[in-house]
Formats: C-alpha cells, sequence, structure tokens
C-alpha cells in the first residue's frame, strides 16, 4: 500500500513537468507580453525590461530558470503587480479560495449523501421526487447561473445576504451554495441509484430475513457498502470545485486566486500565470491519489498493486 | 445450439421476432416518459437552432430606437424595454435589440456547441482510446499517462490561451469566434472518452467471438471496426449525449466572462453578463437565457440518461 501510494505520488512530478512545459509554451506563443499598455512603451524601455525579467534570453533557458526557482520555492517577480512577488499573490489569495472549495466541498457532501440515501429509502415515494427534482436543477444550472439567481432573489429582492465580498459568514453563504449545487446534485444522483443497487443485494435479503432490524440493515449493510462507488466520483467533484470556484469568486467578487488567474492571461503576467496553472495542477493530481487511496481504505477487497 | 426445444405441455408459444440491439432500445426507450420529455425538447432545440432565424421577429443585432426614444417618451425612462413593450415580445437590451431574437441565435449557438464539440471529441477520444485498448501495454500505459497530463491541464487556461493567440487568425475569427472555441472545448475535454473507449475494448477483446475471429485469421483492422466498435457503440453514445451539457456549460461559462462568442453576437452566457448589470430594474434580462440554458441542459440530461438505461440496461441509474 506505502509503495503504491509513494509510486502514485511520484507521478505528480512528471505530470507536473509536462504541464510546466506545455503552459510555458502555449504562454510565450500568446502574442503581445506582459509590457503591452495601451500607450506603447519605447523601444529602449522595453529592451531594458526585457533584459532585467531575463525575457531577451531563448526560451529553454528561461524555463530552466523558472523551473530551478520554483524547485527552490521562488515563484518569481509579478510582471504586473510589481510592487508584489507572486509568492504574496497566492498566500493572500489561497486561503480564500481553498476556504470556499472546502466549504463547498463540506456542505456537497453533507447535502448530496443523505439526500440520495433518502431518495433510495423512500423509493418512487415523495422523497425520491423531492430528491430527483433538486438534482434535476442542480445538474442543469450552471454554477455562475445559480449565484445569479441567488443574488437576485436572496440580496437583491429579500436583502437577507450581502452581494458580494468575503468578509464575514454572512458573505460565505451564497457563494458556497452557488458552487455546491452542481455537486450536490452530482452525488445525490449517485448516492441514489448506488443505494437502489444495494438494496436488491443477496446479503440485505438475507440481513433482512435472519431477523436484523431495518434501521440496523439500513445503516450497518446498506449505506455503507452503497458509499463504496461514491467515492470514485469525489475526484472529479473536486477538479470541478477548483475550477468552479474561479467563476464563482468573479460573480462574487471574491478576493480569492481566481481573480488573479483570469486576469494573469490577459495581462501576459507570465510568472503568475506558471505559479496558478502549477498550483491546479498539483490540487487536481494531488486529490486524485487521496480519492484512490481512500477508496482503498473504504474498500478492502480493493488491492492495489 | 443445436437442441430443438419443444413447448412444454400447455405452454403457449409466443413467437418473439429477433430484436437487435436498437430496435430493443427503442422500445426501451419509448417507456421511459422523461427521456421522452428529453427528445422532444432537443428536437425542438434542434429546429429552433436551424430556423431560429427565420422565426425570430427581428435580425438580432438590430437596434430598436424608435421604440427606446417612444418608451422615454412615454415616461418609462431610458433603458431596457420590459416584455411585452412595444412589440418586442421579451422585451429589448439597453440597446433596443429584440431580446427573442437574440435568445434564438442564441439556440442556435448552443446547437452548434453541441455537435461541433462532440464530433471533436468524438475524432479525437475514440482513435487514442482504440489504439490504447488493442495494443495494450507499452503504448496503452504511454498514452494513459498522456491522459493524466491532459486531466491534469487546466482546461479553463487552455481554451482562454488558445483563443488569445488565435484571435487574429482566420481560425480564430471562423464563425465569430465560435469555432475555436468549439474545438478548444473538444480538446480538453476527449479524455473521459478516450477512457471509456479503452476500457470496452479491453473488455471485449478477451470476448470468445473475438477470439473466433482472430483465430480464423480476421485482420486487426476490420476486427477494430466490423466487431469492437459495433459492440462498444451504446455507451460511446450515451457518453457523447450526456457529455452535450457540459459543453454549453462550458462554453456559456467562457461568454460570460467575455471570451468565447463575439459582440455583436450573444450566446446565453454573455447575454446573461450583459443583463447582469441590469438585474435590479429588469432582471428577465438574466431569467429568460438562464431558462434558456437550463432547459438545454435538462433536455440532453433527460435523453442522455434514458438512453444509458435503454442501451445498457445493467447500468441503469448509475453515471
Amino acid at each position: 500500500m506505502i509503495r503504491y501510494i509513494t509510486r502514485r505520488l511520484l507521478w505528480i512530478i512528471p505530470v507536473l513537468f509536462a504541464v510546466s512545459v506545455i503552459t510555458f509554451l502555449l504562454m510565450h506563443a500568446v502574442p503581445g507580453g506582459p509590457w503591452a499598455r495601451e500607450k506603447a512603451l519605447p523601444d529602449a524601455v522595453e529592451a531594458r525590461l526585457n533584459a532585467k525579467y531575463g525575457l531577451d534570453q531563448p526560451l529553454y533557458e528561461q524555463y530552466g530558470r523558472w523551473a530551478i526557482a520554483f524547485a527552490t520555492g521562488d515563484l518569481g517577480p509579478s510582471y504586473r503587480y510589481q510592487d508584489r512577488t507572486v509568492n504574496d499573490i497566492v498566500a493572500d489569495g489561497f486561503w480564500v479560495t481553498f476556504q470556499l472549495g472546502v466549504m463547498a466541498f463540506g456542505l456537497a457532501v453533507l447535502v448530496g449523501i443523505p439526500l440520495g440515501i433518502l431518495a433510495a429509502l423512500g423509493h418512487n415515494r415523495w422523497p425520491d421526487y423531492l430528491t430527483t427534482s433538486i438534482s434535476i436543477l442542480g445538474v442543469t444550472t450552471p454554477s455562475f447561473v445559480l449565484g445569479i439567481l441567488l443574488i437576485v432573489v436572496f440580496s437583491v429582492q429579500l436583502g437577507w445576504f450581502p452581494t458580494g465580498g468575503w468578509e464575514g459568514p454572512e458573505t460565505w453563504v451564497l457563494p458556497t451554495i452557488a458552487l455546491a449545487g452542481f455537486p450536490i446534485a452530482v452525488i445525490a444522483r449517485y448516492t441514489r441509484a448506488s443505494m437502489l443497487e444495494v438494496t436488491r443485494k443477496d446479503y440485505i435479503r438475507t440481513a433482512h430475513s435472519k431477523g436484523v432490524r431495518n434501521q440496523s440493515v439500513v445503516s450497518r449493510h446498506m449505506i455503507r457498502n452503497a458509499l463504496i462507488p461514491v467515492v470514485t466520483i469525489l475526484g472529479p467533484t473536486l477538479a470541478f470545485l477548483v475550477t468552479g470556484s474561479f467563476i464563482i469568486e468573479r460573480v462574487f467578487n471574491i478576493p480569492g486566486i481566481g481573480q488573479f488567474y483570469l486576469n494573469a492571461i490577459s495581462t501576459r503576467d507570465y510568472s503568475l500565470l506558471m505559479a496558478m496553472t502549477m498550483l491546479y495542477a498539483f490540487a487536481v493530481a494531488f486529490l486524485n491519489v487521496v480519492v484512490d487511496v481512500l477508496y482503498a481504505y473504504i474498500d478492502p477487497r480493493i488491492r492495489y498493486s | 445450439m443445436a437442441t430443438v426445444t419443444r413447448p412444454l405441455p400447455g405452454q403457449v408459444v409466443r413467437e418473439r421476432r429477433s430484436a437487435g440491439l436498437w430496435r430493443d432500445a427503442w422500445g426501451r426507450l419509448r417507456k421511459n416518459r422523461l427521456a421522452l420529455v428529453g427528445l422532444f425538447m432537443v428536437l425542438l432545440l434542434l429546429f429552433l437552432g436551424i430556423f431560429g432565424p427565420f422565426i425570430a421577429p427581428y435580425p438580432y443585432a438590430q437596434q430598436d430606437l424608435k421604440a427606446i426614444q417612444q418608451a422615454a417618451a412615454d415616461g418609462y425612462g431610458i433603458g431596457p424595454l420590459n416584455p411585452g413593450q412595444y412589440g418586442h415580445v421579451l422585451g429589448t437590451d439597453q440597446l433596443g435589440r429584440d431580446l427573442l431574437s437574440r435568445l434564438l441565435d442564441g439556440a442556435r449557438i448552443s446547437v452548434s456547441v453541441a455537435l461541433v464539440v462532440q464530433l471533436v471529441i468524438l475524432l479525437i477520444g475514440v482513435p487514442i482510446g482504440a489504439i490504447a485498448g488493442w495494443f495494450s501495454g507499452r503504448l496503452d500505459n504511454l498514452l494513459m499517462r498522456f491522459t493524466d497530463i491532459i486531466y491534469a491541464f487546466p482546461d479553463l487556461l487552455f481554451i482562454i490561451i488558445l483563443s488569445v493567440v488565435f484571435r487574429e487568425t482566420a481560425f480564430g475569427r471562423a464563425f465569430d469566434g465560435l469555432l475555436m472555441i468549439f474545438v478548444a472545448i473538444g480538446l480538453t475535454s476527449w479524455v473521459t472518452v478516450a477512457r471509456l473507449v479503452r476500457g470496452q475494448l479491453l473488455s471485449l477483446k478477451e470476448t470468445e467471438f473475438v477470439e473466433a475471429a482472430r483465430a480464423i485469421g480476421v485482420q486487426d483492422r476490420k476486427i477494430i471496426t466490423k466487431h469492437l466498435l459495433p459492440n462498444g457503440v451504446g455507451p460511446i453514445i450515451v457518453a457523447v449525449t450526456l457529455g452535450i451539457p457540459g459543453a454549453i456549460i462550458a462554453e456559456s461559462t467562457l461568454s460570460y466572462i467575455g471570451i468565447g462568442v463575439q459582440p455583436p453576437r450573444a450566446s446565453w452566457g454573455s447575454l446573461i453578463a450583459e443583463g447582469y448589470k441590469w438585474i435590479r430594474a429588469e432582471p428577465h434580462l438574466v431569467l429568460f437565457p438562464a431558462i434558456c440554458i437550463a432547459s438545454a441542459l435538462a433536455s440532453f440530461t433527460f435523453l442522455g440518461d434514458g438512453l444509458r438505461d435503454a442501451l445498457d440496461p445493467k447500468l441503469k441509474g448509475k453515471q
């Protein structure tokens, strides 16, 4: 098991390497550079700036420098926010984005799984219809639309919550719900299907016929087995939350790293862009390993080699 | 199966016509009410996407300045027209462009997203998945590691960069910038289909009929095209149908953040972004496009779920 985990974790390194090379090449293929302003800089100034930041070097050398600095934890200076390093920017925004993601993930799991279980236990009765309606709504509403609709109803019409920002618990509510909407729907759908399948299993019938109380059949046999396949969709869910948070941050004007990411591309802020991409790629790759390991931990029948 | 089964005494033998996969599937699909609703909505969306501009009361970019001035003179203030005012069923935006006509043009965009993106996904995902599944071993390993990288690569970044790189080229401007967005979305989302095809091939390869075909010396290429792909096509159709909502979401999200279709055209996502500026006074500018997106997504989701249950009853209810 430990060998498996180490191998999977080590595999992240070549993935990150490939992602960084692709991003680096793509980024430099984009016309324009970080110094493009509405009023063009004099050529001499631009040449000096390029020399100062090493942008006049051949690409492989620029990449080499970046890679060495990255390996030592130095993300470089930001080209746009010239008084700040990329490390500062990431450090500032990361916790906000992280907090939003964790809260949305928690909400998705805490609402989605019980909804799915209730739907399966009340199959073809009102709990089932309620869950199905909620999951249809969740799947058919892109998160930015859900965010805007929440603002319309709860901020503009009812005035219960602020329309944006990230200042205190009351500003957290709407963005978290908006981001969690889609995952709630997916998790609920999946849990319901998985529960329904388990219900038909022989060991459930055995448990019932040997007189186990219904309550403990449900809690000890059905739910525990039904949740195993649900773990597999947590990986894609987490990846969704990472990208989804960028859009939600924009809708609700939240000072996370998503804002910077979108801006970094349009302003050709090379170092910021690289840092954000690596952070994203690492998060996705790492979370996938976590989910796979979790899967083996929950279901002892699965053995990795 | 050379034994002839004789009916037991008293047993009524009902002729069962040999039903192919598709007839069987259609029979099951027809009984699924939600899937039929989805099918009907998909057909309606396709119809609106193709014929929308002919039904639309106005050209999508035409400004009805007269109506705006008239509204101002009648004391409504300057701004978007409300639904039903001055001959605009769903009202207009602040420039006097008819919302219904713009929504119909948006339907055309969503339909092309649905079709083109999935085509790109199929063109990339099926060959890669098929090669990986057929030549398992080192090549398979290599291709699957490659999909790992694509999976970890932020798709949003890739799409944005691609759109910036090609903005000024003929490719970037084709179909008001849409073609590039479609290709970019396709390039980032073929991995699921590739993995699916590979898995299908790996299990089909071990079946007896493939072994038999190989034993009598059928060429590899023929086995793939005649035996493996037709048998694996059901799940692929399902994956493609269920992938459409994802593509529509991606396009509308990109348009919402301002990358995507170029003005004066507007997709439902950019209509929402525009309408959001008037959210306090004119919530219908956001509401109507949101309803359009939701119903388009619902239609493909219902149909996809139904197709999955119909084509692969074993998977009933699973994703």
